[in-house]
């Protein structure tokens, strides 16, 4: 077991979203409809979710975050951290985001783009909010390249170098998606994560391919992830919350056990 | 119903704070009036941001004043996150900035930048129990704080009281106690974010809804 065991290992419900659904794709294509994010939210938080991701999933092509409804609704009766990424290009997006009640930011593609901007919401509203959104695509033995555009566009940076820019210019989190895994629960890319994480000074949260219990468990073993997020397993019923903490508790994973309670 | 005033400084995680208020039957003000702070029951300073934009908000808009004042009067003030570490003297988040000054201390990186090991970030992210103080057990009700209760944190400053009797909780981090909890009478803060701790959460601004 790595650090993992010193630190708190966070449970989060990934939730990808287009319009006003909850969707799931496989590697980002062939999203399909899979309900509504917010029933699927308060359904996670009731069954002991540390956190909830949305991730806008169409709106980079669109230009902007359409989240900020679904938020403010959600926050009327799910009091975890959430965490909203998808389209965001200014100090001003976090702040209608922030408004609406989500705790953090995800960007990726604005970012990617003028690596400033996360600077500039870091010195406005801290670096624990804004979370560098990576996503990653192996390209040979121990590469990755950043791709931005949920998958879609390469964009030339290796991931290592990117994150490591990215936490200079004041990101407080970097969320590691591998575009190979993405809903294809069949495990993380434990590679990829091991090494982002063994180097990172910031929480990284693990993202992409948790099918199984087991799946989490190896990857805490692996490596010095912060967090594992679950999608695709979870809207599919799956997988469910108490029994992958439950796994981690009997693995000696730290983990908030007072949910189960 | 208790009414609750959430000062708006423009920052900050203001629709949490009053939709967790709301939850437990309190009726929430969140406003940027000066004069309405002055005359409130209950006064929580929520936090979301960096200390020196924060406090240059609350400046500009005669909002700290407001807050002193209405300190001044024994006022129950609830800090939280950022709202918390502005309770104190100063940061050295982004250069030094002074803060209110209601506790006396300051607020430093919880994690300092030379020897750095991956296995502690310098941002503090995740559910975590707390270690009550004896100070702390002397506060009415504990605050509504629980020993074996998780509480979420996020934050990669932490304020160090300068008196013991001010510090009422703390959490392990980096193999260091940071402080969890503060108060000095009429003043309290919280470094993590109640409005985000589910059900051990709301208990907590249940008990400040009760002074």
């Amino acid at each position: 077991m790595g650090g993992s065991a010193s630190r708190p290992v966070r449970l989060v419900a990934r939730l990808d979203i287009k319009g006003k659904n909850l969707i799931k794709g496989i590697r980002f294509e062939g999203l399909r409809v899979v309900g509504s994010p917010n029933e699927r939210a308060r359904h996670y938080y009731a069954a002991g979710a540390d956190e909830l991701l949305y991730m806008d999933a169409v709106a980079s092509l669109y230009g902007r975050n359409s989240l900020a409804d679904l938020v403010e609704e959600v926050v009327q009766d799910v009091f975890i951290p959430i965490t909203v990424g998808g389209g965001i290009r200014s100090v001003s997006d976090v702040r209608t985001l922030l408004r609406a009640g989500a705790d953090k930011v995800a960007l990726n593609t604005a970012a990617i783009r003028r690596p400033e901007l996360v600077t500039e919401i870091a010195e406005h509203f801290g670096s624990q909010c804004v979370v560098l959104s990576v996503e990653a695509k192996s390209t040979s033995p121990g590469k990755w390249e950043a791709y931005v555009d949920g998958g879609r566009e390469r964009t030339g940076r290796d991931v290592f170098e990117w994150v490591s820019e990215g936490v200079e210019m004041g990101a407080g989190e970097v969320l590691v998606t591998s575009v190979d895994r993405d809903g294809t629960e069949k495990g993380f890319d434990v590679e990829l994560l091991k090494g982002l994480s063994e180097i990172s000074r910031v929480p990284v949260i693990a993202s992409g391919g948790m099918g199984t219990v087991l799946h989490g468990v190896e990857l805490m073993e692996q490596s010095e992830v912060d967090a594992v997020a679950m999608g695709r397993a979870l809207h599919y019923d799956r997988l469910d919350i108490p029994a992958v903490r439950k796994a981690m508790i009997e693995a000696g994973v730290a983990v908030r056990k007072d949910t189960l309670v | 119903m208790s009414k609750v005033t959430v000062v708006d400084y423009g920052l900050g995680n203001l629709k949490s704070v009053s939709q967790a208020l709301k939850a437990l039957g309190a009726e929430p003000q969140v406003t940027s009036d000066p004069e309405i702070v002055d005359r409130a029951e209950r006064v929580i300073l929520p936090g979301v941001g960096a200390f020196r934009v924060a406090m240059e908000a609350l400046r500009s808009q005669g909002l700290s004043d407001a807050v002193l004042a209405t300190a001044e009067k024994g006022t129950p003030i609830l800090g939280i996150c950022l709202g918390m570490q502005l309770l104190f003297d100063s940061s050295s988040e982004f250069g030094y900035t002074d803060g209110l000054g209601l506790i006396p201390g300051k607020v430093s990186p919880i994690v300092s930048s030379a020897p750095r090991s991956p296995a502690v970030r310098s941002t503090h992210i995740g559910w975590r129990t707390l270690d009550i103080t004896p100070a702390g057990r002397s506060i009415r009700d504990f605050g509504g704080l629980r020993p074996d209760t998780s509480y979420y944190f996020v934050h990669s400053y932490g304020a160090n009281p300068l008196h013991e009797s001010d510090f009422y909780a703390s959490v392990l981090y980096g193999g260091q106690n940071v402080c969890a909890v503060a108060g000095k009478e009429n003043i309290q803060g919280v470094q993590f974010h109640p409005e985000k701790s589910a059900k051990a959460g709301l208990k907590v601004l249940e008990s400040f809804l009760a002074i």
